[in-house]
């Protein structure tokens, strides 16, 4: 097929520019190709010093996150054809920090999620001879639907407030919190309230939404976030009625 | 100014084997001080991708002697099986552990763990959550991880040679991605945990960071490798992109089917077929014989013709729609998402590619290698518990066991060593000299990273592919030379240090011309048929002569030296591989 | 930019990587970033119409006033909503409220994982009632307005 898209792409080496810049390529068009697709044809045979992640191409890893014509996309599930006749304009993800061309700093991003203790927390741990905890495939269904996130951080560049205030804790961090708070085997919830209910935690979130419009895994990180802010609410409703009933 | 820091236990690759490495160094001794690098972040490690599940003798009916005697005989008796008695015995604990992590594992109705058959594994054993077991497994590994503060961790920095003193392996040089700086970080004990080398091939599920690095820097440092030759065929890929379509879809009862619609299997000595799978027969098969059976279709001319290669079909239709929902849901995303079909209505078209390395570098059980202070796990060593050929839903438990034996054992070691002094520096030096005369600082050169790298794939799936012979590989090793001479005229457009991914490349494609050829090395001197490895010329087993690993070092002068180290036997003689019974 | 240092054995090294402003180029966000998308457009007409909701609650409680005041208290309340601009007001805040209500019934559900028998209710059905009780309570209203 002769036919070709043009592709424009951000450039921005720091050791060179001052701000970013676009760059235009002209791709193959093929029926197969995904976005990342046309990236690695820039690379191998046009312009080696083009800098972007990558790595499972089957939308698994989160690395190849990227903005497309304007929306948050895996650039490995996005197709070409989709962008037809073009140009399709790729850039690096919004609200994070530009290190070189496609690529953005997201050292922000894992510290919040350790923040928000992403891990089983129990009173007392069973010993591994008794067996494992027990839990039913209603239980399992609680909660899985957050955790089949893969850290592509697409919901962060959606959300506006994360954009707006960096110091939000974001809608990744927060539905990986609520993950744990919901396995029938965590018993940190108490730990994670004071943590999530403070400013930049549930509250920084005012319910745009538009993080579950991008999330390619389907995660849904705004119902998350508010069914978080109930629980929360309840919660401190029971603290004031009942201040000497302690935490549960 | 190059810097050095410093830390009692370093481990490369943040993958599965790594991370439970870690916490495994963590719980053995709090008082260590470890890093962990990796040059993707951690959640991006290729474990993400596993689909199948984890193998781990759990049911009342099912023994441990069971499934060492499936590892054992599906690896065509060239596992070493003192190994895989330590395997199969502390499995179900670290899945276990696993479990007690917050790994979302299926569950029966009454909330025990659900287990579900899998190729060559003759009772179910196989741990599963959803068909996403190896993303599951890696974040609970990650986010438990974060448990630790005793771990300090190097995000996207890029080894490129093992730091050593006298024998001793004591650190490493690594590059900073983001700014280009080269640093020096020592330790008592170094674990390589960075997996396997799939993107030697052209095909192949592997993620695009799976180039041997580990195995390179091991191989240069002079640590032997083990059982290269043994290149594992998935049989079910999407053509084009490699993407593994998982196993459990045959498990559910998949058929695999020629171009006239017959399920050929049966013509290959792999049972007859049932309209429900049966363990190791058919479809339920090991994947060498599958891959194989798929060559010789090709060669019999029953094979499609596809745009990007020849293909077989898999065919889901008759499971019904709400089993490969359930079942198998991220196998319907991906047909729909990257071949833009549904398996619920049509075929799937799907060839072998390359999936696994039973091959790495070699250790002992406890994941030591000869070169004191140097440790390996994961897909990047060779214990060898998979020996020819490896089952289904191992390599993930291989990654918990192995992990965790490795940096126990390396816990232990580091506790004995005092700490490398500052000289370890000049090494580092160097190298940054080295990285800048070869590949940054360099006038001229006219080889592309791409085109080099294309057809060393291109070569090693001609002639170091399923089937292999003398010509072939004495072809491909007289190329591969040309193309280690072509590799030193290599041109970057990128010369710049903040996140230069050409350097990156070129230093992959380095580990990967090195890596292909100790393939090619064993695989010419192995004269005989094993598991994944099979030579036209020299169709049978030979136990006589080879019932032993090929170890391949790098002599003085640079080159590939083979020579073999007898199988370890313990309760189980060899016998007959047989499937379809 | 090269720099010559020297390291801890006392060589010279020449290291040659550039400082450069560390943790990356910021982009700046737009004052105008809610007109960027129709979805953040919304949301902040969503936002905005909380203010209408306030001056509804407003006038409600001038109108009590007027009510407690008095037929020319009530007299003089009611030549202020006969002002267009009033007039005008009160048509744009009806509108913002019915979209304040509509989406707030809406997005409830995303806030209630109520689980029977093991699966989630679905959203509708948590919304529906919200939309049932509004009904009834306007036929109510209506009722009790029209009949005198």
């Amino acid at each position: 097929m002769a036919e070709q898209i043009a592709l424009e792409v951000t450039r921005f080496s720091p050791e060179r520019d001052k701000v970013p810049s676009i760059q235009a390529f002209d791709v193959p068009l093929r029926k197969e190709w995904v976005v990342l697709d046309a990236l690695n044809y820039v690379k191998d045979r046009v312009d080696g010093s083009l800098s972007f992640r990558w790595s499972c191409r089957m939308g698994v890893c989160g690395s190849c996150g990227m903005m497309v014509n304007g929306e948050p996309k895996l650039t490995c599930a996005t197709f070409l054809t989709d962008y037809a006749p073009g140009p399709v304009r790729v850039e690096p993800l919004k609200n994070f920090p530009v290190m070189r061309d496609l690529i953005v700093e997201i050292t922000d991003f894992l510290e919040k999620l350790s923040k928000v203790k992403p891990w089983i927390i129990r009173a007392k741990e069973k010993p591994l001879s008794e067996g494992e905890y027990l839990q039913t495939p209603d239980e399992l269904d609680t909660y899985r639907q957050f955790s089949m996130c893969i850290n592509c951080l697409l919901c962060y560049a959606a959300c506006p407030v994360y954009g707006l205030d960096p110091l939000f804790a974001g809608p990744a961090a927060l539905a990986l919190a609520q993950r744990y708070n919901m396995d029938s085997r965590d018993e940190g919830k108490s730990e994670r309230l004071d943590i999530l209910s403070q400013h930049d935690g549930i509250w920084g979130c005012t319910f745009v939404g538009e993080c579950t419009e991008v999330c390619p895994k389907h995660v849904d990180p705004a119902g998350a976030i508010q069914q978080y802010k109930l629980t929360a609410t309840q919660e401190w409703i029971r603290s004031l009625l009942m201040p000497w009933g302690g935490k549960r | 100014m190059l810097d050095i820091s410093s830390h009692d236990v370093l481990i490369v690759g943040g993958g599965g084997a790594g991370l439970r490495a870690a916490i495994a160094v963590a719980e053995t001794n709090p008082n260590l001080n470890i890093a962990v690098l990796s040059k993707v972040y951690p959640m991006r490690s290729h474990t993400v991708s596993a689909e199948g599940g984890a193998a781990g003798v759990i049911g009342p009916d099912d023994t441990l002697d069971e499934h060492a005697y499936d590892t054992i005989s599906g690896g065509d008796w060239l596992p070493d099986q003192d190994a895989v008695e330590f395997f199969v015995k502390e499995a179900p604990e670290e899945l276990l552990r696993m479990e007690h992590w917050g790994c979302p594992w299926n569950r029966e109705p009454n909330g025990r763990v659900a287990v579900r058959p899998f190729g060559g594994m003759k009772k179910e054993r196989t741990w599963f959550a959803a068909d996403k077991t190896g993303f599951h497994m890696l974040h609970t590994l990650f986010q438990t991880s974060l448990k630790y503060n005793a771990v300090t961790r190097y995000d996207e920095f890029y080894a490129t040679k093992l730091l050593a003193d006298d024998g001793q392996v004591q650190g490493v040089v690594a590059i900073e991605l983001s700014s280009g700086k080269i640093q020096a970080i020592s330790a008592r004990a170094v674990i390589l945990t960075t997996g396997g080398c799939g993107r030697v091939f052209p095909f192949t599920t592997n993620a695009a960071i799976k180039t041997g690095d580990g195995m390179s820097l091991a191989y240069r440092a002079g640590a032997p490798l083990k059982d290269m030759e043994f290149v594992q065929y998935h049989p079910t890929g999407l053509p084009f992109t490699g993407i593994l379509i998982t196993e459990a879809a045959r498990a559910e009862g998949g058929y695999m089917l020629n171009k006239d619609g017959y399920r050929y299997l049966q013509d290959y000595n792999l049972g007859k077929p049932q309209p429900q799978p049966v363990l190791r027969t058919m479809e339920l098969g090991p994947r060498d014989r599958l891959s194989q059976a798929f060559v010789k279709e090709f060669e019999k001319g029953r094979t499609l013709k596809g745009p990007y290669g020849d293909v077989v079909h898999l065919d889901l239709r008759h499971l019904g729609e709400k089993k490969i929902t359930t079942k198998l849901p991220f196998v319907r995303e991906l047909c729909l998402k990257y071949e833009n079909l549904d398996p619920v209505k049509e075929l799937i078209p799907v060839r072998p590619v390359v999936h696994y390395m039973m091959g790495g570098v070699h250790t002992d059980t406890n994941g030591a290698t000869p070169l004191k202070g140097l440790y390996a796990a994961g897909e990047v060593a060779c214990v060898s518990i998979n020996g020819a050929n490896r089952l289904g839903s191992n390599s993930l438990t291989e990654c918990l066991v192995f992990g965790a034996r490795c940096g126990r054992a390396a816990a232990d070691f580091a506790s004995t060593q005092r700490a490398p002094g500052r000289h370890l520096l000049a090494q580092a030096v160097d190298e940054e000299t080295r990285l800048q005369d070869q590949f940054l600082r360099k006038a001229g050169g006219r080889e592309r990273i791409s085109e080099i790298r294309e057809e060393m794939q291109r070569t090693m799936e001609q002639s170091a592919g399923i089937y292999r012979s003398r010509d072939s590989l004495e072809q491909a090793a007289a190329k591969l030379s040309e193309l280690q001479e072509r590799f030193r005229d290599i041109g970057l457009d990128d010369r710049g240090h903040a996140f230069n991914t050409e350097l990156v490349a070129a230093l992959e494609l380095g580990s990967m011309v090195d890596v292909a050829e100790s393939i090619i090395q064993c695989a010419l001197h192995r004269t005989e048929s094993r598991g994944a490895h099979q030579r036209t010329d020299f169709p049978t087993r030979d136990d006589q002569k080879f019932l032993a690993h090929s170890v391949v070092t790098r002599t003085a002068e640079g080159t590939p030296a083979v020579n073999y180290l007898p199988v370890k036997i313990t309760r189980w003689p060899p016998a007959e591989r047989v499937y379809g019974k | 930019m090269d720099q010559i240092s020297i390291d801890a054995v006392g060589r010279k090294e020449m290291t040659t990587y550039t400082e450069y402003p560390p943790k990356g180029y910021r982009v700046r966000i737009s004052t105008y970033w809610w007109l960027g998308r129709w979805a953040y457009l919304k949301f902040i007409l969503r936002e905005l119409s909380s203010v209408l909701v306030a001056w509804f609650v407003i006038e409600t409680l001038l109108q009590v006033n007027a009510l407690i005041g008095g037929p020319g208290a009530y007299q003089d309340f009611q030549g202020f909503l006969r002002n267009p601009v009033v007039i005008a007001l009160n048509i744009i805040s009806f509108f913002f409220i019915l979209f304040h209500a509509i989406t707030w019934f809406n997005l409830a559900p995303k806030a209630m994982a109520i689980r029977l028998g093991g699966k989630r209710v679905p959203a509708i059905l948590i919304a529906l009632p919200n939309y049932a009780a509004w009904l009834v309570a306007s036929v109510i209203v209506a009722w009790l307005v029209l009949r005198g």
